[in-house]
């Protein structure tokens, strides 16, 4: 049976932080919490094991709430610290977690290059296409024609979409869910923690206070059931057309394959350094 | 068994950084290449998996910082090296590790600015931004290198002093310092004072990752070492996490800039020649401080009662150590390589008492000590006439 929300409260958030959360009462973020926790359980992982690091947003306070290792960096450098961390203790779990804006935007370049560099490293971006602490500004997932504060009259540019930028970009492991598909989401980042290589599990959220009510989409609950209707999984979707595609979320794993971790490729660097020295 | 023995070599002072930084146990470095510092990065990808330490070029500045502040939180000495357009670029993570205490050593071989500027040209047009570049209050320290020796012996102070303050240290280099060469006879590993971060000695329910010591400094934990703690850029309170409560607040600001007050006899640090009977001084830095050296000598050859105060540290600004000398003398002047950014300072501890006179270059050529000398003469003769 899997532990109770109780249990895991009692487990993981941290007792001497003055609660309450910055979140809003039916936000996505919670979930998502909840789901890297179950997943944590699941694989046995110490404390003292995880590095838990994060950028600016409302994403980014995830950290401060558990009792791990924990980092909340500069907007959009997440990736970078995690890969300072990783780097100087490869015995380190290291997830980053980050919005859209956070990762796409501002951090764009390091998460491209995070996949390329293939770190052993976990990314978790939660994307509820808006910037929701600033304010409610379109970010780079915002769709096309979306009402936002600086979108007013309706958004004019196009949305990348995370997990197919990542797949191309190298990364090891790609994986999609949405807040609506919890429990598929703690499975994704299970897998995702556990395999060699950089891994990116994208997941779906809803910001209905500033995406969800400007856009005539609903509350939380409203927004949830479009991520229920709008899902289709991986193996649905490889059976559709592109254009019955065009407004749906695709699920599950999208990549996951086997490339040279360089974490692991820089041992053999050092044993090369050391020999060639040696030598000497 | 045969004692190690020192030996010479011929260095230019970004192979000396290097050295010196091994020396200091520096074990990770992040960076992206960029005249005239590369070679710092060239040379450290070969050194530093031989010392089982770790090298990664990253995809710009911001992720170098980035990945370095990262490094030195899982506990390892860690670097970076730049030059000004690169620098700038560091400014927002290094007011990220200022508010944080993460010790790390930021190299910056200064070039012509603005922008991209002057790429091989030598210039000390950085000084005011390494000390005010990012955005809030904040303590740092900025220590200026001029020869190649000093490029060994100032890395490793910016790693002490670094890992006794939990303070990112800048090093400031300059084009000539960099690529120049010279015969030095540097000391053996063994001699090296070298300064480790102090770690918590309680049980880990009982630390509080920001609560002061006698010194100011909080001892420091590292990731998986069972301390787990937070870390984050906003204003935190002495358990790490965030605060807005007016107190606390002020309370950060304050220790911050406590800790580096209380050391500012270990911290800064010049060099001083002919300064006793000295009528009139000149204040340089970096390689202009070598030109001054020479026409000094040569001013005193000519009679003239010349003296150089050689800065090393130029932040936190040694304001106590000039003080005397702008009672003793009657003028005191300040070369640059810039539009006076130091001479600003100087001003600023002078409260008139001394003229001070300004000498500038900012043509991407060196200040020669025949223009220093010539300078001094004249301030001489102004002052007899």
């Amino acid at each position: 049976m899997p532990p109770s929300i109780q249990a895991l409260t009692h487990k993981y958030l941290r007792h001497n932080k003055r609660f309450p959360h910055v979140w809003c009462p039916g936000c996505g973020n919670g979930i998502v919490m909840g789901a890297l926790l179950r997943a944590i359980t699941r694989l046995e992982l110490e404390k003292d094991e995880i590095v838990l690091a994060s950028g600016i947003g409302c994403s980014g306070r995830m950290p401060t709430y558990l009792d791990f290792n924990t980092l909340h960096t500069t907007h959009g450098r997440a990736l970078t610290f995690a890969t300072g961390i990783k780097l100087a203790n490869p015995a380190l779990n290291v997830v980053a977690i980050m919005g859209d804006g956070d990762a796409t935007a501002i951090g764009g370049n390091h998460l491209i290059h995070a996949a390329r560099r293939n770190l052993n490293l976990t990314a978790i971006i939660i994307n509820n296409s808006i910037y929701g602490m600033t304010g409610g500004q379109y970010s780079p997932t915002t769709p096309f024609g979306s009402t936002t504060t600086t979108s007013v009259y309706g958004h004019i540019e196009h949305a990348f979409s995370i997990a197919e930028l990542t797949v191309t970009a190298g990364a090891s492991f790609v994986a999609r869910s949405t807040v609506y598909h919890a429990a598929l989401a703690d499975q994704l980042i299970e897998q995702a923690m556990m395999k060699p290589g950089f891994a990116v599990v994208e997941i779906i959220s809803n910001c209905h206070v500033q995406y969800g009510r400007r856009n005539k989409i609903g509350n939380a609950v409203d927004m949830l059931a479009s991520f229920k209707e709008q899902a289709v999984t991986v193996k649905r979707a490889a059976t559709m057309e592109k254009e019955e595609l065009r407004d749906k979320i695709t699920i599950g794993v999208l990549a996951d394959r086997d490339l040279p971790v360089s974490t692991d490729e820089y041992k053999r660097i050092r044993e090369q350094a050391r020999s060639k020295r040696e030598e000497k | 068994m045969t004692e190690a023995k020192r030996k010479r070599c011929l260095l230019q002072g970004n192979e000396a950084i290097v050295q010196g930084a091994l020396a200091a146990r520096c074990r990770f470095f992040a960076g992206y290449p960029i005249t005239p510092a590369s070679e710092i990065a060239e040379q450290l990808s070969v050194r530093l998996p031989a010392v089982n330490g770790t090298f990664v070029q990253m995809e710009d500045e911001i992720a170098s910082i980035g990945a370095v502040i990262g490094a030195s939180l899982a506990g390892v000495k860690a670097m970076t090296a730049t030059s000004g357009p690169g620098f700038s670029l560091m400014q927002e993570n290094l007011g990220f590790a200022c508010a944080t205490e993460v010790p790390c050593v930021i190299v910056n071989v200064m070039r012509g600015g603005p922008s991209t500027g002057l790429p091989t040209g030598p210039a000390q047009g950085d000084v005011q931004m390494a000390r005010w570049g990012t955005h809030g209050d904040h303590p740092i320290i900025v220590l200026a290198v001029s020869s190649v020796l000093d490029c060994f012996t100032i890395t490793v102070k910016a790693f002490n002093l670094a890992e006794r303050y939990r303070v990112p240290v800048i090093i400031l280099s300059d084009e000539v310092v960099a690529h120049t060469r010279e015969s030095v006879e540097l000391p053996l590993n063994s001699e090296v004072k070298v300064v480790d971060r102090i770690a918590p000695a309680m049980p880990p329910d009982w630390y509080k990752p920001y609560q002061e010591d006698a010194r100011g400094v909080p001892p420091m934990a590292s990731f998986g070492d069972g301390y787990r703690h937070h870390v984050t850029g906003l204003v935190h309170d002495q358990d790490g996490f965030p605060t807005q409560n007016p107190q606390e607040v002020e309370k950060f600001h304050l220790r911050l800039s406590m800790k580096i007050t209380k050391g500012l006899s270990d911290i800064q640090l010049t060099k001083k020649y002919y300064m006793d009977d000295a009528e009139l001084f000149v204040v340089a830095y970096g390689s202009v401080a070598r030109s001054a050296m020479r026409a000094v000598e040569e001013a005193r050859q000519a009679g003239i009662k010349a003296g150089l105060l050689h800065l090393i540290t130029l932040f936190p600004f040694p304001r106590r150590t000039l003080t005397p000398y702008l009672q003793q003398c009657h003028s005191v002047l300040v070369p640059e390589l810039n539009l006076g950014q130091i001479s600003r300072e100087v001003q600023r501890v002078n409260q008139r008492q001394c003229a001070v006179v300004k000498l500038n270059r900012v043509d991407g050529k060196l200040i020669t000590p025949h223009e220093i000398y010539n300078r001094l003469v004249k301030l001489d003769a102004g002052r007899v006439g």
